[in-house]
């Protein structure tokens, strides 16, 4: 008896603990969590959604060409895959969408008010961030679940899922939105962390994040449109 | 003599957003009044504060708002004209679209009509600690010279009146959310690069460094667009940005230049 109360109070105090350390750390440290959330939005995601884009595009070299593409993850052990697309995909992205959605309902917008480029800019980020989060569930719920549940991920299941004209545009979206996402995302990155000072270089960054936009909605509409 | 106003037989229409109490409910009123050459926002307001008779003839109160000294320095008069928010005294009616739609700056309180409370921008004044400490128990001679190039830049930052017209601009400043906004953000700068103001950065980087500070900026830059005083506020906070990125190294990982 005196041995479980003592084991209660471990459990207790440890739960204690924890709890403490959590709102210690919660505490007055949005600083840092805005600072995660923006580099997290550049790495691992962003640069899973160029990796992920890119392996994409080789669908425009055929079926074989994509399926050999993809084959290539099977080479990799499960259960460190499981570790790499949690670590690296998942819990990123989790927190970044999350996090995301109370930032852009923390905005009140007002471009009727001041319709500058910027600020249209903060909207669009903000409506295609909201967005993202509907379309990656969705996304995910279609193909790694559904692998999950013992679907084979290959060529004929985005054909399958694109041969409705409603998906197909629902992905183009989808894709146009992520690609934006991440372009202007890496114009905010460069301000956030006191890259980008001077109006100068806040503008050549514009240029530069507009043209990486327009190059990767190019790689990843077309690889969509190589499944129809 | 006393009434030798100019009458041009012409008039101005104005349409102001009333409330009487700090949570009531809002109506719009219809106003016209003489037109006088050179008017601005605030002598029309003047009119109707002697004449509170609206445009249907039916008797109303005055209008309130808030105004000290006319001439855009103190910005107390800043209220929202025609969908900008802008200082009601350097606000001329011959450039302006009639009627011309008077609004307070709702991302404030409203206290009456076009009277707002400005005291969260006050507080964070106090928050960032927007001053040099020079007081002590024995005189401490000069301090640092200031480089002339800096000072010249410094000083643009120094024209903030804490009007509020960045705070109403910013899509981030509101009610539902804390961020400190921009103007007190850029007095951080500028009591950063005081070369004695600079002995206490790292306490001000702190101070932003908290909830609700630097980091909820969104970079939507309508405070830079809207600023009356034309200070470069987008540009204070990149390099806060950039400082606070320093700081939070220097935090944990330690450093002997906290202050220098």
């Amino acid at each position: 008896m005196i041995e479980r109360l003592q084991n209660s109070d471990v459990i207790l105090a440890t739960v204690f603990k924890v709890l403490r350390g959590v709102t210690v750390l919660s505490k007055n440290r949005e600083f840092y969590w805005r600072r995660l959330h923006s580099l997290l939005g550049i790495i691992p995601v962003g640069l899973f959604l160029v990796f992920h884009l890119s392996l994409n595009f080789t669908a425009t070299g055929g079926e074989e060409n994509y399926n050999n593409a993809t084959g290539m993850m099977d080479l990799i052990p499960h259960w460190l895959l499981l570790i790499v697309e949690w670590v690296v995909i998942y819990i990123p992205i989790l927190f970044h969408g999350l996090y995301g959605i109370f930032i852009a309902f923390t905005a009140t917008h007002n471009v009727k008010r001041f319709g500058t480029f910027r600020n249209w800019m903060f909207a669009i980020q903000r409506f295609t961030g909201v967005f993202l989060v509907i379309f990656i569930a969705w996304h995910i719920f279609q193909t790694r679940v559904q692998k999950a549940l013992g679907a084979e991920v290959e060529f004929s299941m985005m054909e399958e899922i694109v041969a409705n004209p409603w998906m197909l545009a629902f992905y183009i979206v989808g894709i146009v939105s992520a690609t934006f996402h991440l372009s202007n995302g890496i114009w905010a990155f460069l301000v956030s962390w006191g890259i980008t000072q001077s109006p100068k270089s806040q503008k050549v960054a514009s240029y530069v994040t507009m043209v990486f936009f327009v190059l990767l909605s190019i790689v990843g509409v077309a690889a969509i449109l190589a499944f129809v | 003599m006393t009434t030798a106003v100019e009458t041009t037989g012409r008039t101005v229409k104005l349409e102001i957003q009333r409330q009487d109490n700090p949570n009531g409910s809002t109506r719009w009123e219809k106003f016209e009044v003489p037109y006088r050459p050179g008017m601005n926002v605030i002598s029309a307001l003047m009119y109707i504060q002697q004449n509170p008779v609206t445009a249907e003839g039916q008797k109303t109160s005055p209008v309130t708002w808030d105004s000290n000294c006319l001439e855009e320095v103190c910005g107390a008069c800043s209220m929202v004209i025609n969908g900008r928010p802008r200082q009601s005294c350097s606000t001329l009616i011959d450039q302006l679209e009639q009627p011309i739609r008077l609004e307070p700056m709702r991302t404030f309180p409203v206290v009456r009509d076009l009277q707002v409370d400005r005291s969260r921008m006050f507080n964070a004044l106090k928050k960032v600690k927007a001053w040099v400490p020079i007081d002590g128990s024995y005189d401490l001679g000069e301090g640092p010279r200031l480089p002339e190039r800096k000072r010249q830049w410094a000083y643009e930052l120094s024209k903030c009146m804490t009007c509020g017209v960045c705070m109403e601009a910013c899509p981030n400043v509101s009610e539902k959310s804390s961020f400190i906004g921009p103007a007190p953000l850029s007095q951080v700068r500028l009591f950063n690069t005081h070369p004695t103001g600079a002995m206490n950065k790292d306490e001000r980087l702190e101070a932003i460094m908290g909830d609700g500070g630097l980091a909820n900026c969104g970079n939507s830059q309508n405070c830079v667009a809207a600023c009356p005083k034309g200070i470069p506020l987008t540009t204070s906070i990149a390099s806060l940005n950039r400082s606070t990125t320093v700081q939070m190294f220097r935090n944990f990982f330690g450093s002997d230049h906290m202050v220098d």
